[in-house]
């Protein structure tokens, strides 16, 4: 018990001291200064010259949404296409069929969104050419998008007045070229030593000790397993997920897993100080998020160790904690810091299974995505908590006495409105989508029992988990909940489409109008953001804000089942 | 004028009470988003308790329902009272000061002839005449003539002021009492259109716009009441869901217990307040948004005279070369004087008068001024019989005299020297080239200006010394002073320079003007500050008129923008830290009695879901009366930095907010439990 948290402790405490230089790496990487990977210049330079791109071109906020949503519209038809024509295309040695055009619809949207949320078996439901080219694509594509959304944010917020938040297509090509590549390199390079595989053969037949006859599923893994941790995308290449033997089949490769989650969320905060050169600020947001990730890990890390007194009730011993829905190699230590770390950032992947928490812990798995954005996602994580600082400095600026600033930029009614309405937005669909699931339920008892594993309080969290990881963009399923179906394709689909794109406009349409207003020097009546004071500040508006939207609906959901164990 | 000092008075209260009614009116109600839903609220408690009355079931009984619905609609009176209350405090100060003006005889004058009317008869350009002991009918310049003024009636002030015509002192205000001499006015203001009627349009509410910050606020007050729509209607599937029923009078309840109702409810009566404390200080504001920028000021321009230092540069000593001669050389000091009109002149003549010295005025008849020309750089009188008495800087003083062959006095350069190096200015005076004497003009600084300064410094505004001396002078006067910065040898056009160059650099400009050439300055600030004795062009340029003309009202002025927005932003914090306590009051009673185990979340013991809901109502409703006082006074500002600020009102306002709920609903719970 003791080796487990040594082993936990030491996951966490490695991330943070990687992500420190990492985060000083990637400032530099986006304001355009000299690194060691400026090789890779010409190759770049290729690609713009190839798609007509010109690289000096500055960008308003405006254009720069237009450009990156253009951009995925695209991406999404690439997805559609090759996804219904997987089956007559090369790299497909087990010969699966093509998707049929609703699902991958479905799967082109999840993925686009950088969400991952998966209604097929990557084991029979694609192909190698599709794991590569659409999943794995879409995996860096897709996370580099909401790098580059943070790098124009980073741009606006530095300079004092200024139209140019930078150019979309140069972000993107470098988050891909300079970030995401060499690390997925390195992760990929790791787990492949830790047992991985990553080849292009089809399934394998074995026979096992019984004697009969298994065929296991293999094919390029690594590539697929390093981007999906590293990006916060999670879409893994199995069904299971990274509970899958083949895709974490050790410890190690667990902790490396595990790492890879963290990294560049924690990475973004420091890059934020680098970058705008306020490293106190960026400390401070990053102790708000660091607390509220620790509590939660320790919460859940004790509640799954401690095992399910119910079970325990039946004469199952629980000594190793609750097992039910974990891994055997990984324990239910790192499966509870894994399902934390997945959920503070919009990861998804999974390596148990999150029904089979025990409440509490199901219950801040939830309440980390409703939150979403203690590190978050990848660029997007840091986004989604700017909305609760203009919130937080409104607020303390009048209680100073002045006219809200933030960075030296008055913020005034039509900012007030874009992140009154980001904020809103993710309650709005969370808990009206679980509203109206439910209410089918109650009207539908039979289609209840053919969505829900679980009636009742469990039920109610099922389907609030759902609509809450299709919000987040996590992609990560509560599970037991039967998600095939019509109503759960589009009502999930609608709501990854909103979730995504509409907080990305938000939050750069602020940084856009407050980068084109007047900078005000500081003085000594202004608001400190760098301060204690101020962390403090926003850190209980984000907890008021979240816990006021989501108690009542968490008390009839996991707080009630706790209550009830 | 009167300061109120009472909170309110009993014909206030009845006026306030019947207000509260009046302002039910659901058209009146649209203005405040957050209490409109609650009159929405209460409505549907009013449906609601009718339908149990007549049978409807599972909703809780009739006297449960209807208590809900009266407790709802007594929050939105207590709303509507707080609002009204301002309006009536705002209103009786205004009206006070109205009141001076109402209905005294005029003297128009028409085509050379007099006519008696009444003031409210006077128009917009119309000339009246006014002679001692008259009332000024109305707001006006004077266009002929000069005469003392007591305007006690206004600014409080019992020494009269002199007005004149040209000049930059010109205006004369309707209720104030000519005490000498006889003018001629030109009406500045139509009939309702002062300033003051606007003032009191503004309180009344009918012309009142919110300002830019009210607007984000209320924003972000709609935000927080529709995340509670959507909590509070969503709540109803999941609990029929998880098959626990909810009455509709809980749902109601948790929803107006959880909007902000308590800023909501008093938001309009902070606003009016902060006006309301503008004129207590005797500054009309133009607007609610001009004291609100007050509190952002960054820069703050102040004219020397006046402000820094009292009146102009007087003339403190007579220092005689020959001290035998002190006699004659004061009054020739008088007589050089006697015709200079500037500040220094005049303060000459009265320290010999002082002194029991007058001029000879048969000495006087038939001399010739010597006018101070730029060449000569001095001043002074030549008699009748030919003698010539010049005054002025050493410099020239001494070079006429070399330029005569005759010796400057050592003496005199050794007092000059002794009075420069007091920051003092000393001004020669020599009679026929021989040096008489010299007299030393002194700068007084205000007493406790510096610590003004000092404040001042530490809400963050940069204090700006405005003066026509040269930089030495205005550098010794600074750093005494403790001013941040100086504009010396000042031109109008340097001030518009320097605030244009402020407000370049993103700054918030403040400055306080009177005269004509002021005006561009006071347009181009971002507060302007007209004294109300300046010129009419002055008073329209700016956006509030100091009825005290005290050019360190300013600072005042900047606090009450800065309490103003505090006010707003600690009642804001209080109310969404509420939400908290009123959440394990509420949520464990909606559910308790299906889900049994939830009991565990009622951390307050409350006795029954009844009294829980109740209890929270009732201190949602009781929370808004009890911080009227709060928002009316207003949040106290103290200049301590920004960050410790926040960490003191954080703590008071957020913690204390978080806390007191749980303590007053336990207790009203207590209450209800017994009566029960």
């Amino acid at each position: 018990m003791k080796t487990e948290i040594i082993g936990l402790l030491l996951q966490i405490g490695l991330t943070i001291m990687l992500s420190y230089p990492l985060g000083y790496y990637i400032s530099k990487v986006y304001k355009g200064e000299k690194t060691f990977l400026d090789f890779l210049s010409p190759i770049e330079n290729m690609f713009y010259r190839i798609c007509r791109i010109d690289p000096k071109e500055k960008m308003n906020w405006k254009i720069f949404l237009i450009t990156l949503l253009t951009v995925n519209f695209v991406w999404f038809f690439w997805g559609i296409i090759l996804l219904v024509a997987q089956g007559v295309l090369p790299l497909n040695p087990d010969g699966n069929p093509s998707q049929s055009i609703s699902q991958a619809f479905n799967t082109s949207i999840s993925f686009m969104v950088n969400c991952n949320l998966q209604h097929y078996s990557g084991e029979s439901g694609l192909t190698y050419f599709t794991q590569l080219f659409v999943i794995m694509l879409f995996q860096f594509i897709t996370a580099a998008t909401g790098m580059s959304a943070f790098a124009a944010m980073l741009k606006g917020m530095s300079a004092k007045t200024t139209h140019n938040l930078g150019n979309f297509w140069v972000y993107l090509i470098k988050s891909v070229t300079r970030i995401l590549l060499p690390l997925s390199l390195i992760v990929g390079f790791l787990i492949i030593i830790g047992g991985v595989p990553m080849s292009f053969e089809g399934k394998q037949t074995l026979t096992t000790l019984e004697g009969q006859e298994q065929t296991i599923s293999q094919g390029p893994v690594a590539a697929v397993v390093a981007i999906k941790q590293l990006g916060t995308n999670g879409g893994g290449f199995y069904g299971a997920n990274s509970a899958h033997p083949l895709e974490n089949p050790s410890y190690f490769t667990n902790m490396i897993e595990g790492i890879a989650i963290m990294l560049l969320p924690m990475a973004f905060i420091w890059t934020l100080g680098f970058y705008i050169k306020k490293h106190r600020f960026a400390l401070g947001i990053f102790l708000v998020m660091l607390l509220p990730y620790l509590s939660s890990v320790s919460i859940a890390v004790g509640q799954e160790m401690r095992g399910n007194p119910k079970i325990e009730e039946m004469g199952i011993s629980q000594h190793s904690g609750s097992m039910e829905g974990k891994e055997i190699r990984i324990g239910a230590g790192a499966t509870a810091l894994w399902a934390m770390s997945t959920t503070v950032t919009s990861n998804g992947s999974v390596n148990g299974m999150h029904d089979s928490l025990t409440p509490l812990s199901g219950m801040l798995a939830i309440l980390n995505m409703q939150v979403n954005c203690w590190f978050g996602g990848v660029g997007v994580g840091f986004m989604n908590y700017y909305i609760f600082i203009i919130i937080a400095v409104f607020l303390s600026g009048l209680m100073v006495g002045r006219t809200p600033e933030f960075l030296g930029k008055k913020i005034e009614a039509k900012e007030m409105k874009i992140a009154i309405i980001i904020t809103l937005l993710h309650p709005f669909l969370i808990l009206c989508g679980t509203a109206i699931a439910s209410y089918l339920a109650v009207s539908d008892p039979q289609l209840a029992s053919a969505w829900l594993a679980n009636p009742s309080f469990h039920g109610l969290s099922e389907m609030f988990y759902e609509f809450t990881s299709s919000s987040a963009n996590n992609g990560s399923g509560f599970e037991g909940l039967g998600d095939n179906t019509n109503f759960w394709n589009i009502s999930t689909g609608i709501v990854l489409i909103i979730s995504r794109y509409l907080p990305i406009i938000g939050q750069i349409a602020i940084v856009g109008l407050l980068a084109s207003k007047k900078y005000i020097p500081e003085s000594a009546g202004t608001l400190k953001t760098d301060t204690s004071t101020f962390a403090l500040m926003t850190f209980v508006v984000i907890i008021i804000i979240a816990a006021l939207a989501f108690f009542p609906a968490l008390t009839l959901g996991p707080i009630a089942e706790y209550l009830n164990l | 004028m009167k300061k109120e000092n009472h909170f309110i008075t009993p014909d206030q209260l009845k006026f306030c009470l019947k207000e509260s009614l009046v302002k039910l009116n659901p058209k009146t109600m649209a203005r405040n988003p957050i209490m409109f839903t609650v009159l929405i609220s209460t409505s549907i408690m009013f449906i609601i308790s009718i339908l149990v009355l007549f049978g409807y079931k599972n909703q809780g009984s009739f006297v449960y329902n209807f208590l809900v619905f009266s407790i709802l609609l007594i929050t939105i009176l207590f709303a509507n009272f707080a609002e009204a209350i301002a309006e009536a405090r705002g209103k009786a100060q205004a009206e006070s000061l109205r009141k001076t003006r109402e209905e005294t005889p005029a003297k128009k004058i028409v085509d050379g002839k007099i006519i008696n009317i009444s003031s409210s008869l006077l128009k917009k350009g119309d000339i009246f005449e006014c002679s001692i002991g008259d009332i000024i009918p109305s707001d006006g310049e004077i266009v002929e003539g000069i005469a003392s003024i007591d305007e006690s009636a206004i600014t409080g002030e019992s020494a009269p002021v002199i007005r004149e015509a040209g000049g930059d002192k010109t205006s004369v205000t309707g209720g104030t009492k000519v005490l000498s001499d006889h003018i001629i006015v030109r009406v500045t203001a139509q009939p309702g259109e002062s300033f003051l009627d606007k003032m009191i349009a503004l309180v009344e509410g009918a012309s009142r716009q919110k300002s830019p910050n009210e607007i984000a606020l209320t924003i972000l007050l709609s935000g927080f009441t529709l995340v509670f729509v959507i909590v509070c209607v969503t709540l109803k599937p999941f609990a029929d869901y998880t098959g626990t029923t909810i009455t509709i009078a809980s749902l109601v309840s948790l929803f107006v217990c959880l909007i902000p109702t308590t800023i909501g409810g008093l938001l309009s009566a902070i606003g009016i307040a902060g006006m309301d404390r503008a004129l207590r200080a005797n500054v009309i504001t133009k607007s609610g948004k001009a004291v609100e920028t007050a509190g952002d000021i960054d820069t703050l321009l102040l004219d020397k005279t006046g402000t820094i230092t009292i009146g102009n540069r007087k003339a403190t000593n007579f220092y005689a070369i020959n001290s035998n001669n002190l006699n004659e050389f004061i009054d020739a000091c008088i007589l050089a004087s006697i015709s200079d009109q500037t500040p220094e002149g005049k303060s000459i003549v009265e320290l010999g008068r002082n002194q029991g010295f007058i001029a000879d005025q048969s000495a006087l008849i038939g001399c010739k001024w010597i006018e101070f020309s730029a060449q000569t750089k001095c001043s002074g009188v030549e008699l009748r019989n030919g003698v010539t008495i010049v005054k002025g800087a050493m410099e020239a003083i001494c070079q006429i005299i070399e330029s005569n062959n005759k010796v400057f006095p050592n003496y005199a350069r050794e007092i000059s020297h002794k009075i420069a190096e007091n920051g003092g200015t000393p001004l020669v005076l020599a009679m026929d080239n021989d040096v008489m004497g010299v007299i030393e003009l002194q700068d007084i600084i205000k007493p406790g200006i510096q610590d003004r300064f000092e404040r001042l410094r530490k809400m963050g505004v940069k204090t700006v010394m405005v003066t026509g001396d040269n930089a030495l002078t205005a550098q010794y006067i600074a750093n005494k002073a403790g001013v941040d910065d100086f504009i010396a040898e000042a031109k109008p056009e340097d001030k518009m320079e320097y605030i244009r160059n402020e407000q370049s650099n993103g700054k918030l400009v403040a400055m306080m003007g009177d005269g004509t050439n002021d005006a561009p300055a006071l347009a181009q600030a971002d507060v302007g500050v007209a004294m109300n004795s300046g010129t009419q062009a002055a008073k329209e340029a700016g956006n509030m008129v100091d009825l005290d003309n005290d050019p360190t009202k300013l600072i005042e002025i900047v606090e009450i923008g800065k309490q103003l927005l505090m006010t707003r932003g600690t009642l804001t914090t209080f109310s969404i830290a509420n939400d908290v306590a009123k959440y394990f009051a509420i949520v464990p009673a909606l559910f308790m009695s299906s889900i049994p185990a939830l009991k565990a979340l009622n951390v307050m013991n409350l006795s029954s879901p009844e009294s829980a809901i109740l209890s929270a109502v009732i201190f949602n409703a009781l929370i808004i009366p009890a911080l009227i006082p709060l928002a009316l006074k207003g949040v106290q500002y103290k200049p301590i930095g920004a960050s410790a600020i926040l960490r003191r009102n954080l703590f008071i306002y957020g913690l204390g907010g978080a806390i007191v709920p749980f303590i007053g609903i336990k207790l009203i719970d207590m209450a209800i439990a017994t009566i029960l």
